[in-house]
């Protein structure tokens, strides 16, 4: 691998999320692309179908008629061992869902850029976690960034993440419909051939076959390999049992290339999987995932100014979920107001405050949980908003208490 | 059960230990389609429809060919062919 120690001149651009992800993909060396456009991912594939068109990049784009299609043909493509992105949105990711667990368990690590929207119905294209909360068990690493400037570095580290022969693992990374994707913002950009040369080409692994040794894990007609057979109970569970493995081997090689990364861009997202944000000596935090981030941290500063010490914590990886991480850096905090994006239905609370709450189980000393879902379909979540949930948290911590602990915000009586 | 492997000992991604092209599936045929390379105007249709992908044309000799390891006699190239060239013979016992 290629040290690259200094910070290099990059270019300040007016780009969009989705812009940033189509200016990035450019950038990566990608052999293949196949996308279907859905609000609010659209300009992802516009963009790049113009890099295509004018000849900017050598990268075979196909056309599909489907984000089913669009997913199956990137696995065709991770297969033979291209480097394969593709991009979506809601109802197309649920389209997708057959083929997002096949895409795993093939072990391709094809990259997808998710633009969150809603799920139907009612019909609605801004933004929630419904549609990528529903494949959050499906073997691949998701990040959700905060803003333009992540969603194009996270797209130059997912390739090398995504492709480490430690983890062979597909990665979607998402970003908020319209609050991220639509909207424009100074972004840093890094020349050409230094995201080539951090990105590197797709190098094959190696596989250990029986029937021949050491040989390629990619499709060659002169090795035949065959890939998704049928595998019945003697066999699935220890395939399964692999992707487990793996996944618990990326937490490593996520810091690792988010450092070595950070050494050319002089961008830091926390340590790669979670940020945290005045977290050591508050007394409440507010976890999130996603743009919100931001406004808490406004919510935060105000609070602190009144003198009441409030951090927040974004989680960035959500799968694998920085457990140890949450565990430790929660120590000493009195209260947590967890923001889910994306509804209970019959659960204890949203995916962000269940997966919390499992991870706090085991911890010593443990700070009172209260979940409040927020933003559904796109419903703005203000500064106001959230000083309002810090005051309710500053009841909590008065009260001892933290009934109710699932909280709807910001909905209609 | 003994000979079963652990998660570490076997191929990623349900990669079986042969591949696919070891097993010779035309044993699983009862019907067997015999060309009549007389009849044969090597339109190559055959090779279009079969599902398993074993017609091919042989270029230096001009002939089609069946391969008769992967061949599940399904019969389709016999229902496609424009000449009846294909004929679809019983499997001896
Ligand atoms: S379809 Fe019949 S005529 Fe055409 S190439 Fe096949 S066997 Fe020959
Ligand atoms: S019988 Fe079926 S499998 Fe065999 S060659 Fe004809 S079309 Fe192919």
């Amino acid at each position: 691998m290629t040290a690259i120690t200094k910070k290099v001149e990059q270019k300040l651009l007016g780009l969009n999320g989705d812009e940033a992800v189509a200016r990035a993909i450019k950038q990566c060396n990608v052999d293949f692309v196949a996308a279907f456009p859905i609000t609010p991912q659209t300009i992802i594939v516009e963009r790049f179908s113009e890099y295509v068109a004018n000849g900017e990049v050598d990268t075979a784009f196909v056309c599909v008629e489907s984000e089913h299609s669009a997913l199956s043909a990137c696995v065709g493509a991770a297969a033979v061992g291209a480097r394969a992105f593709t991009a979506t949105a809601s109802q197309g990711l649920a389209l997708m869902h057959e083929i997002v667990y096949i895409a795993s368990s093939l072990r391709l690590p094809i990259v997808m850029a998710i633009v969150n929207r809603a799920l139907s119905g009612p019909i609605n294209i801004h933004c929630d976690h419904h549609d990528s909360m529903a494949e959050r068990d499906a073997c691949w690493i998701q990040f959700y960034c905060e803003d333009a400037q992540e969603a194009y570095d996270t797209t130059i580290q997912a390739f090398r993440i995504a492709e480490h022969p430690d983890i062979l693992l597909p990665v979607m990374y998402m970003m908020d419909a319209f609050l991220i994707s639509h909207t424009m913002q100074n972004v840093w950009v890094l020349p050409d051939e230094v995201v080539k040369e951090f990105v590197g080409y797709r190098k094959i692994p190696e596989v250990e076959i029986p029937f021949y040794g050491k040989v390629p894990f990619a499709m060659r007609p002169n090795v035949p390999l065959t890939l998704g057979p049928l595998d019945l109970f003697d066999y699935y569970y220890e395939h399964k049992m692999q992707q487990q493995a793996a996944m618990e081997r990326a937490p490593d090689i996520i810091k690792k290339v988010h450092d070595e990364y950070a050494e050319i861009s002089g961008r830091r997202y926390g340590d790669g999987m979670i940020v945290p944000y005045k977290v050591e000596d508050a007394d409440i935090v507010l976890m999130c995932i996603g743009s919100t981030a931001g406004t808490a941290r406004v919510a935060a500063d105000l609070a602190r100014q009144e003198g009441v010490k409030v951090g927040v914590l974004r989680i960035r990886s959500y799968r694998p979920f920085p457990a140890h991480q949450v565990r430790e850096l929660l120590k000493g905090v009195k209260v947590v107001g967890v923001l889910d994006r994306c509804g209970p239905y019959g659960a204890i609370g949203g995916p962000l405050y269940v997966e919390t709450c499992a991870t706090l189980y085991h911890a010593k000393e443990r700070p009172l949980l209260v979940d409040f879902i927020y933003g559904l379909g796109g419903r703005d979540m203000s500064v106001q908003d959230l000083r309002g949930i810090i005051a309710e948290l500053v009841d909590v911590m008065r009260t001892e208490s933290p009934e109710p602990t699932l909280r709807f915000r910001g909905v209609r009586e | 059960m003994s000979e079963l492997k652990g998660w570490k000992e076997i191929p990623i991604a349900g990669i079986p230990f042969k591949p696919g092209t070891e097993y010779k599936t035309g044993s699983w045929r009862t019907f067997k389609p015999v060309l009549d390379d007389s009849k044969c105007v090597r339109c190559l249709l055959c090779f279009v429809y079969c599902p398993e992908g074993c017609i091919t044309w042989n270029e230096t000799e001009n002939r089609v060919v069946i391969d008769y390891d992967f061949c599940k006699g399904c019969g389709i190239c016999a229902a496609e062919c424009p000449r009846q060239a294909i004929e679809m013979v019983l499997e001896a016992a």
